[in-house]
């Protein structure tokens, strides 16, 4: 190492410090500009390719990891409601006033044999109950209980074709006037906490709360659980389905597929 | 930092007035990624924050008060839900999922800065040399003479200018080994993904909702040390301390017989 050292120069602003001032205002148009970087699609790609990195280092990072699981008393005295909290379609409604009695879930798609399932060959089914945190992608959290099989107990009674790559699952409800939708890959699918919830807190579901069945997966945040499901469908690609991103925020607010942060 | 205070000439030989190379290649670069790093990841996350401007401790927490999971903090009755305004956050107008895009984004290159300049200075010495406390410095009649000057606004000259003076020392210290990893652990924790994968953090910082909060406190920490940055950065001479963050040149202040 040298030391280098210049005696006598005292300029008052050397060419140096001019640089440095450049490189500030450059700084300041940056800012500037991040909304004009925000709306740029190829900004927005770069964005979303740290997305997608984000997804194959947690996928890396967490195997077959299971989401931490609570006691009893650590549920939350009140568990917030949020998206739809009610369903006008008519059929619904007729279903939840007969206690969904009459209600059948449907699977079809990519699968051997379509499926309608009852609620009460649901309940028959091996049942898992696990206390899991519910994470908002706006940042809250609740505690809750749920039970149900799993969904991959319902995808081996239909028999996955080997083109199925997608499970989506169609709700009953309309948010903001358009349907809810949802999609996980079979990663996620046949986690062992990955379940069809029809109880929650020890009495079935409640409306709010997306009676008669929703998603647990449990290592996603909150949008990706969908409520009321209907129907649910293997496919091979996200592609034709709505808007082509796989779900209902994803299509129509640019919200990330994979929800694992 | 200092090159030239690392060198075994005597440090009388260098005067006020000197211009000596001060901060070197790899810390310039760590500098100035962090700026831009930082200020995308504050601007980006208070939009985050807009989304649900209420923080609790603990495990869960998602009502306002009234509920069993009272908001220590709840800023929900400012500017109709959305406290901090458009000149503040990325993007300017509101977008939960455009934010958490950057956000996330930018996190790699935060983290991957931070993690790349703490490795060097440990292997660089760095840290050893040029941050870490001496004893004699943490004394109590140290500090508050150091504080003292300080808030009398006298700075070291010379020579003495070239080492850090413990009240820096704490500042960089905090900066570089709490806030912040602090702030992204505390931001990985809040991650369900991450939770499956590394269970033990969230258990570190007491539960989701706790590390939610103690990250938006980092994030305050540091701007709270970029306002007194800024302020010993103005007042030591801009141009000269830019200069140096950027160039690795700094003028070594005239010494007070110099003025004399």
């Amino acid at each position: 190492m040298t030391r280098e050292r210049r005696r006598g120069i005292n300029p008052i602003i050397s060419r140096r410090g001019l640089i440095g001032f450049g490189a500030a205002g450059a700084g300041t148009l940056l800012l500037g500009g991040c909304d004009k970087l925000n709306s740029s699609d190829s900004f927005r790609g770069a964005l979303k390719g740290a997305t997608g990195l984000n997804q194959r280092t947690q996928r890396f990072l967490m195997g077959n990891g299971l989401a931490k699981e609570f006691a009893e008393s650590d549920i939350s005295p009140v568990f917030k409601a949020n998206g739809s909290k009610m369903v006008a379609d008519p059929a619904y409604r007729a279903h939840l006033a007969e206690g969904f009695a009459n209600w059948a879930l449907r699977v079809d798609g990519l699968v051997k044999q379509p499926l309608m399932l009852p609620l009460t060959y649901l309940k028959g089914l091996a049942q898992r109950t696990q206390i899991t945190r519910h994470d908002c992608v706006e940042g809250w959290s609740a505690i809750g209980k749920w039970q149900g099989p799993q969904l991959g107990s319902v995808l081996a009674a239909a028999g996955l074709l080997p083109t199925a790559k997608y499970v989506v699952f169609h709700c009953a409800d309309l948010y903001n006037g358009a349907p809810y939708y949802e999609s996980i890959d079979l990663t996620d699918a046949f986690h062992p906490q990955t379940i069809l919830a029809w109880a929650m807190n020890g009495q079935p579901l409640g409306e709010p709360h997306g009676a008669p069945l929703r998603l647990r997966v449990e290592r996603q945040l909150g949008y990706k659980q969908a409520k009321y499901i209907a129907r649910i469908e293997l496919r091979d690609t996200l592609a034709g389905l709505h808007g082509g991103n796989g779900g209902y925020w994803e299509d129509s607010h640019d919200y990330q597929w994979y929800a694992g942060i | 930092m200092n090159e030239a205070a690392a060198e075994t000439a005597p440090e009388t030989a260098l005067r006020g007035g000197d211009l000596v190379r001060r901060h070197r290649l790899v810390t310039r670069l760590w500098h100035w990624t962090n700026v831009v790093a930082v200020t995308v990841m504050l601007m980006s996350g208070l939009m985050i924050f807009n989304a649900h401007p209420r923080l609790y401790w603990g495990q869960f927490g998602a009502n306002a008060a009234g509920h069993l999971d009272p908001a220590w903090l709840d800023l929900t009755s400012i500017n109709h839900g959305r406290p901090f305004p458009g000149w503040i956050t990325i993007p300017s107008t509101y977008s939960l999922s455009d934010a958490r895009l950057w956000h996330f984004a930018f996190a790699w290159i935060l983290g991957l800065a931070i993690a790349s300049y703490l490795l060097w200075s440990l292997i660089s010495g760095h840290i050893k040399r040029d941050l870490a406390p001496r004893a004699a410095e943490l004394a109590p009649s140290h500090l508050w003479h150091d504080i003292k000057e300080h808030a009398a606004l006298r700075f070291p000259t010379g020579p003495a200018a070239l080492q850090y003076n413990i009240l820096q020392k704490l500042a960089y210290g905090g900066v570089l080994f709490v806030l912040l990893p602090g702030i992204i652990l505390t931001g990985l924790t809040m991650s369900p993904g991450v939770n499956a994968a590394v269970p033990f953090l969230v258990d570190l910082f007491g539960g989701r909702q706790s590390a939610r909060s103690l990250h938006f406190l980092c994030a305050f920490g540091l701007v709270g040390f970029f306002f007194i940055h800024i302020a010993m950065v103005v007042l030591a001479g801009p141009i000269n301390e830019v200069r140096s963050m950027i160039t690795g040149w700094y003028r070594l202040p005239a010494e007070k017989e110099d003025e004399a």
